[in-house]
């Protein structure tokens, strides 16, 4: 009688959590689907091609492209071999000791920093200390520096999972630390450093609380010129039409628009880097 | 000489590598320097506008006054000097604007030549006034006295129940209201997100096929995925208007709304964590149990739930953190009230919520620019606090 009871219960238990687990991914398919349907039919050429028109309730969001583009550039030239080479060395010039320990920890605790605290710092720093103004490079390093600990451990990651085998077979050889990093290393591991990246640069495109005070323009129908001119951004300009906009209802065509193209970007990287990783890791397990 | 050169080129490296993650370890301590440098002076300065002063007369005993009394003052809601520690007597309250009230056009000159010394007639004659004076019209023989104001303290700061940071004279820097409200749409959010994030990852890591699995992994991720600004839009034109229909309220910008979508962005964190610490139950146990006769329920309740207890301690408490810290999404659903929230359905604001809104309109350098990146500090501390216990739960764990 109560073992029937025990198997009732599980068979309840676990209903239930293949219900919750069905319902989570079903918030993501309303969220994703809601914007996509909304969004799609906004989008058409004239829509990424041209500047925004009668206070951004016509024409196109193409200065808002440019400029996250251009932000994503920007944090990934600075964060991506800064990101990198921290991970080689941590991970493997470092010994076991309170200087690893201390750099892991310094990584962890810069990934748990609010991105709000990340645009206050790139305020302080970048716009005033060393007088960038509100700029793309400002925006661009406050956004790097917020990418790093996301690349450090995806590439810490990678480093790891190449066997220990292969850098003492290396040595054996008579390579060289630099050498074995180069040529044995660092061709395992790079396919998950790639991911590493493609994700960053998703993270990166939709941030918007770092870029708040140290690039993002309100309105700019122009293209940026150089990495000193201030700049829209795609994730900025969601925020400036769904809550200060001059005609609200009017420009929220637009701001389905704006979050599609967000979410495609996101979307497309995402499904990248999985592809990526699974691509590579068949190959590599096969070799 | 190759074999030089190389050497040489090994030692740069080396440098190089050294250099880029000595950088990377110390932004968390540049952060730290740059919000303090241009927070900290927000403390132990006084609470008025540059250039203003306020005057009363010689037979005052009032030593100092607080922001807080200042405004009630002006709110007339202090009227006597007794209530603030002084004598029986009214206050009398005198702007620029009361002007007109006290003397012509004639008496003052036509460009107000003779402001101050009428001034100090007035505060001869009153002893009860207060007198709220641009630098330029106080009298260079002043007949009263400047009334210092009480130096804002990080205990006021902290404790103080009014964020009115642009109100004039006397702006509020108390952030209480803020923390709560921070507090109020985190914990509502872990409320949410823990039972639907714990169900899932034991779901993930113990019920569901290999298969299923590699579905369901990829649909997590995408939903960490997803930016901020999304997500809030998304509460903006779906949920706020549901929740304002459902309640039937004036506004649907609530911190029920930024409670539900933070408990969604904190879904991914509590999912991943915890089926993370999940997998570390050892399979050995699992097995032992299964062969006592327990169902694999049974197992999972008394097993693998207790033994990854703390591993799901930290993955809540990490997705508090998340929370704690998220900007733009509870910036477009809370409403931002900055009044302390009795209901989850009253709209509130939460400290990363008001650095985002008022930072771009706050004068720089001043006080109010200087409060929020108090507030910025304050943030950082709980984040910092929040991130370092996980940590010390972790380690515990693995010794």
């Amino acid at each position: 009688m109560s073992f029937i009871n025990k198997r009732a219960k599980q068979k309840i238990a676990f209903s239930f959590f293949s219900l919750v687990s069905f319902t989570v991914v079903a918030i993501l398919f309303v969220i994703l689907g809601f914007i996509i349907i909304r969004g799609i039919s906004v989008i058409n050429w004239g829509f990424i091609t041209k500047m925004p028109e009668e206070g951004m309730t016509k024409g196109g969001i193409l200065p808002a492209i440019v400029g996250t583009l251009c932000l994503i550039a920007g944090s990934m030239i600075f964060a991506f071999p800064v990101g990198v080479l921290s991970a080689i060395y941590i991970n493997e010039y470092l010994k076991e000791n309170w200087l690893k320990k201390f750099m892991r920890s310094m990584t962890n605790n810069l990934a748990g920093i609010p991105s709000i605290v990340f645009g206050l710092f790139g305020m302080a720093l970048f716009v005033d200390k060393l007088k960038f103004g509100d700029s793309i490079l400002a925006g661009s390093l406050t956004l790097g520096l917020l990418a790093l600990p996301v690349i450090i451990r995806t590439t810490e990651e990678a480093l790891k999972s190449v066997p220990n085998d292969l850098r003492v077979g290396s040595y054996a050889l008579g390579a060289t630390k630099l050498q074995t990093i180069r040529r044995v290393v660092f061709p395992i591991a790079s396919p998950n450093i790639i991911t590493g990246l493609i994700l960053s640069i998703s993270r990166v495109s939709g941030e918007t609380a770092p870029i708040l005070f140290t690039v993002a323009a309100y309105f700019l129908p122009k293209l940026p010129h150089s990495m000193f001119d201030q700049a829209m951004a795609l994730p900025y300009h969601l925020y400036v039409l769904t809550t200060s906009g001059t005609n609200m209802e009017a420009s929220r065509p637009m701001a389905y628009g704006t979050a599609f193209v967000l979410i495609f970007i996101v979307l497309v990287a995402n499904l990248l880097a999985n592809a990526f990783r699974r691509y590579f890791g068949k190959k590599n397990k096969m070799n | 000489m190759k074999r030089k050169r190389l050497k040489i080129f090994e030692k740069a490296f080396g440098v190089v590598l050294f250099s880029s993650s000595t950088v990377t370890s110390l932004t968390v301590l540049f952060i730290i320097i740059f919000l303090f440098n241009e927070g900290i002076g927000l403390f132990n300065s006084t609470p008025v506008e540059q250039k203003y002063k306020f005057i009363v007369s010689n037979d005052n005993t009032v030593k100092e006054l607080t922001s807080k009394q200042l405004k009630d003052i002006f709110n007339y809601d202090i009227t006597n000097w007794k209530q603030v520690g002084g004598k029986n007597d009214s206050i009398i309250l005198f702007t620029i604007n009361d002007l007109s009230t006290y003397f012509t056009d004639d008496e003052l000159g036509a460009n107000f030549e003779n402001l101050p010394s009428k001034i100090n007639e007035l505060i001869k004659k009153q002893p009860g006034i207060l007198a709220y004076l641009s630098d330029k019209y106080v009298p260079s023989q002043l007949e009263g006295h400047v009334l210092p104001l009480t130096k804002i303290t990080v205990k006021e700061f902290v404790t103080g129940k009014e964020w009115y940071p642009t109100s004039k004279p006397a702006p509020q820097f108390g952030v209480l209201p803020l923390i709560l409200g921070t507090l109020w749409v985190s914990l509502g959010a872990i409320l949410i997100a823990l039972p639907l994030g714990l169900a899932t990852a034991i779901f993930m890591a113990e019920v569901a096929s290999q298969r299923l699995r590699n579905i369901l992994k990829p649909i997590i991720e995408l939903l960490a995925g997803i930016p901020s600004v999304v997500y809030g839009f998304f509460g903006l034109v779906v949920l706020v208007p549901l929740i304002q229909h459902l309640f039937n309220l004036p506004v649907g910008e609530t911190a029920l709304a930024g409670s539900i979508i933070l408990g969604i962005m904190a879904l991914p964190t509590i999912i991943t964590v915890s089926e993370d610490a999940l997998r570390t139950t050892p399979t050995s146990l699992k097995e032992a149990s299964l062969a006592l006769g327990a169902t694999r329920w049974q197992t999972i309740t008394r097993v693998t739930v207790p033994y990854a207890r703390s591993g799901i301690t930290a993955a809540s408490i990490l997705g508090i953190g998340r929370a704690v810290g998220e900007t733009m999404a509870v910036l477009m659903v809370t409403g931002n009230a900055g009044v302390i929230p009795h209901t989850f359905l009253e709209p509130v604001r939460t400290i990363p919520a008001t650095i985002a809104a008022e930072l771009g309109e706050a004068p720089f350098g001043g006080l109010h620019f200087k409060a929020l990146f108090a507030l910025g500090i304050l943030l950082f501390l709980i984040t910092f606090i929040i991130n370092t216990s996980v940590e010390l739960i972790k380690t515990r764990k693995k010794s």
